[in-house]
């Protein structure tokens, strides 16, 4: 297989208050032999409040990243499911509507950059199961997590809405039914968790204006990965992870239950199940303890 | 070569909730085994569980159009129209196990039916008609132009059958939030350019009850039969704030604001100045949680942050691009 190459997107999270994830998915695409180009040039996506305020600047910023990667001519890998939701939007919107992308492509030509539609823009979850391959995967663990499970933690933004993901990913998922994560678990050896709230919200997005239900979704969240007896979750989306390993006081009290577990980025668990040590994988940055390893 | 219609047949499982308000305690499950045909739709289905197994089994329907929003109910968590939804479909979704239960569990009087008095109520509650001085004796019509029209957006397609209302987990949690489907109507009519409504967008922009509590999960978008697309409506909602200039200096206001200045300064986001200037003096609240990332080497100080490289063509773009005012 030609070594698969993307373009990085970032997005702000992973080179802030999640640098574990940045250092997971380093190393699981080092031992997956996938090159990844960081684009460094790229401005946050908006993370979904921008175009609350301004609409056409959100745009104009998110083609410019995908332009960047268009540069390079690769696919665009993101690691965060906001960040993915934001830029396949983009894309979406401007791919069918001629009009809105000259408009962009205005503001763009005041830069030198000009949006061509040209690349892809996925997942680095789903970069691993279309185009790596979860067979292949599963050849390369060293070792399994088979004493573990695992509740996966799927995240709004990478599954809906649906109507987009015939554009970004191969591996389709049904909102409420999805699988990729269940099926990332299985190839890395673990035992998957089937629970109520694992394709709901967990509140990241209003913590701070509606902090009563975001603590009552996180709440629920683990309260319910924990009684299908998970040892712990996985979550391809930074965000998801920040409420759910790191508001878990304001969670517990919310619900009236005492509520923690380990919430491991999905990067995280692949690089476990691949034999990268803690210490690469970042697992010391959380707040719930991480003690199994 | 032929165009022979061919009608194929299956056994399917359904698990179809039960409870009668005026004598059951607890609600319970009955199973029933059907050969369906992919003919039918889901509500053929609740027909012959009446019909065939057992008639006092009770659901709504009226149009069997997909038109009249009665027969909204949930197959395996999924709010579904069931005069609309083909049974293929679903099993091709579910498979053979298939789960029948009313939209909203806590809100059931009778097996599939729900008092639905709080999405009337929240619906009322936006001022869901034009409201214009018409003259008692025009002279002409009051004409819309297509593009005018347009701008509803088909929020004027809903047919108020609750399926997003009581799939949204904001709903479920906060009882003062008007719901996914309130905001269509309150779009619909805010979007309309007969309408001169003063308090329906201000009503829509209040703290727990408005736009802002919005979780943004995309479940009613996904929800509705009719491809309204609520969410979008409420992201349009949250625009008009802006552009009327009714939108407060709140947190909620300056978080969604905050992005502009942040990409400004730095490209990418400064996370913590973030924080800082959505919610002021109040972030004294997030202390504790922000000291123990802070030892968990999850907060970088505003002078570690990686600015995004070009910086000067973000700047640039966000000065020519941007029209918000705030
Ligand atoms: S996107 Fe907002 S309105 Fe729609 S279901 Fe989620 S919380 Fe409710
Ligand atoms: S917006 Fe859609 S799902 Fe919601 S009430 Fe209207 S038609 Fe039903
Ligand atoms: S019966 Fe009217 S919408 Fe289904």
């Amino acid at each position: 297989m030609e070594k698969l190459k993307y373009a990085l997107f970032t997005g702000c999270t992973a080179k802030q208050s999640t640098p574990e994830q940045m250092m997971s998915t380093m190393a699981v695409a080092d031992k997956l032999g996938i090159e990844l180009v960081e684009l460094t040039e790229a401005s946050c996506c908006g993370a979904s409040h921008l175009q609350d305020y301004d609409d056409f600047l959100s745009l104009v910023l998110n083609a410019r990243n995908i332009a960047y990667a268009e540069k390079h001519g690769l696919t665009m890998v993101t690691i965060c499911n906001t960040c993915q939701l934001n830029t396949a939007m983009t894309k979406h919107r401007l791919d069918n509507n001629e009009e809105l992308k000259a408009k962009v492509n205005e503001k763009l030509a005041e830069v030198g950059l000009e949006y061509k539609g040209t690349s892809e823009v996925t997942h680095f979850l789903y970069a691993i199961i279309d185009d790596f391959g979860l067979d292949k995967l599963k050849e390369m663990v060293v070792t399994p997590l088979s004493q573990f499970n695992i509740a996966p933690f799927y995240g709004c933004h990478n599954i809906r809405p649906s109507e987009l993901q015939n554009e970004t990913h191969k591996s389709v998922e049904n909102p409420y039914n999805p699988t990729s994560l269940d099926d990332l678990i299985i190839a890395c050896g673990g035992e998957t968790v089937d629970y109520d709230e694992k394709n709901k919200c967990c509140g990241f997005h209003v913590e701070l204006q509606a902090p009563h239900t975001a603590a009552v979704l996180t709440g629920n969240a683990i309260a319910g990965a924990m009684d299908g007896n998970a040892d712990w979750m996985v979550t391809p989306c930074p965000l998801c992870h920040l409420k759910l390993d790191t508001q878990t006081a304001h969670a517990s009290e919310a619900i009236g239950r005492e509520v923690e577990l380990p919430v491991l980025h999905m990067q995280q668990m692949v690089g476990l199940a691949l034999g990268c040590t803690p210490a690469e994988l970042g697992l010391n940055h959380h707040l719930a303890k991480v003690d199994f390893v | 070569m032929s165009t022979e219609h061919k009608i194929t047949t299956q056994k399917v499982n359904f698990k179809v909730f039960r409870f009668n308000a005026d004598e059951d305690y607890l609600p319970y499950y009955e199973n029933y085994d059907m050969e369906v045909t992919s003919e039918e739709v889901v509500l053929d289905i609740l027909n012959r569980i009446k019909w065939d197994h057992d008639g006092s089994f009770s659901y709504r329907r009226s149009c069997r159009h997909g038109i009249c929003g009665a027969c909204a109910i949930k197959v395996n968590g999924r709010s579904t129209l069931a005069c609309k939804e083909s049974m293929n479909d679903m099993v091709e979704l579910f498979g053979n196990e298939l789960v029948i239960e009313p939209l909203s569990k806590k809100r059931v009087i009778k097996d599939m039916i729900i008092d639905k008095a709080d999405f009337w109520e929240k619906h009322d509650a936006v001022t869901p008609y034009l409201v214009a001085e018409i003259d008692e004796n025009p002279q002409s019509e009051n004409l819309v132009s297509p593009e005018d029209a347009d701008k509803l957006d088909e929020a004027d397609l809903c047919i108020q059958c609750g399926a997003c209302h009581y799939a949204c987990p904001a709903v479920e949690v906060n009882e003062d939030f008007f719901g996914p489907a309130a905001f269509a109507a309150a779009y619909r009519f805010s979007a309309d350019v007969r309408d001169n409504s003063t308090s329906r967008l201000a009503d829509v922009n209040e703290e727990k009850q408005g736009v802002w509590d919005c979780v943004k999960c995309f479940e009613c978008a996904e929800a509705c039969p009719k491809e309204i697309n609520p969410i979008g409506k409420i992201t349009k909602l949250h625009q008009m704030a802006f552009q009327e200039g009714i939108a407060k200096n709140n947190v909620a206001v300056r978080h969604a604001v905050g992005f502009k200045k942040s990409i400004m300064k730095n490209g990418v986001l400064d996370e913590g100045g973030l924080v800082l200037y959505s919610e002021g003096p109040a972030i004294v609240k997030h202390l504790p949680v922000a000291f123990r990332m802070f030892t968990k080497g999850k907060i970088v100080p505003p002078w570690g942050i990686t600015k995004s490289e070009n910086l000067d063509e973000i700047q640039k773009l966000v000065k020519s691009s941007s029209t918000a005012k705030f």
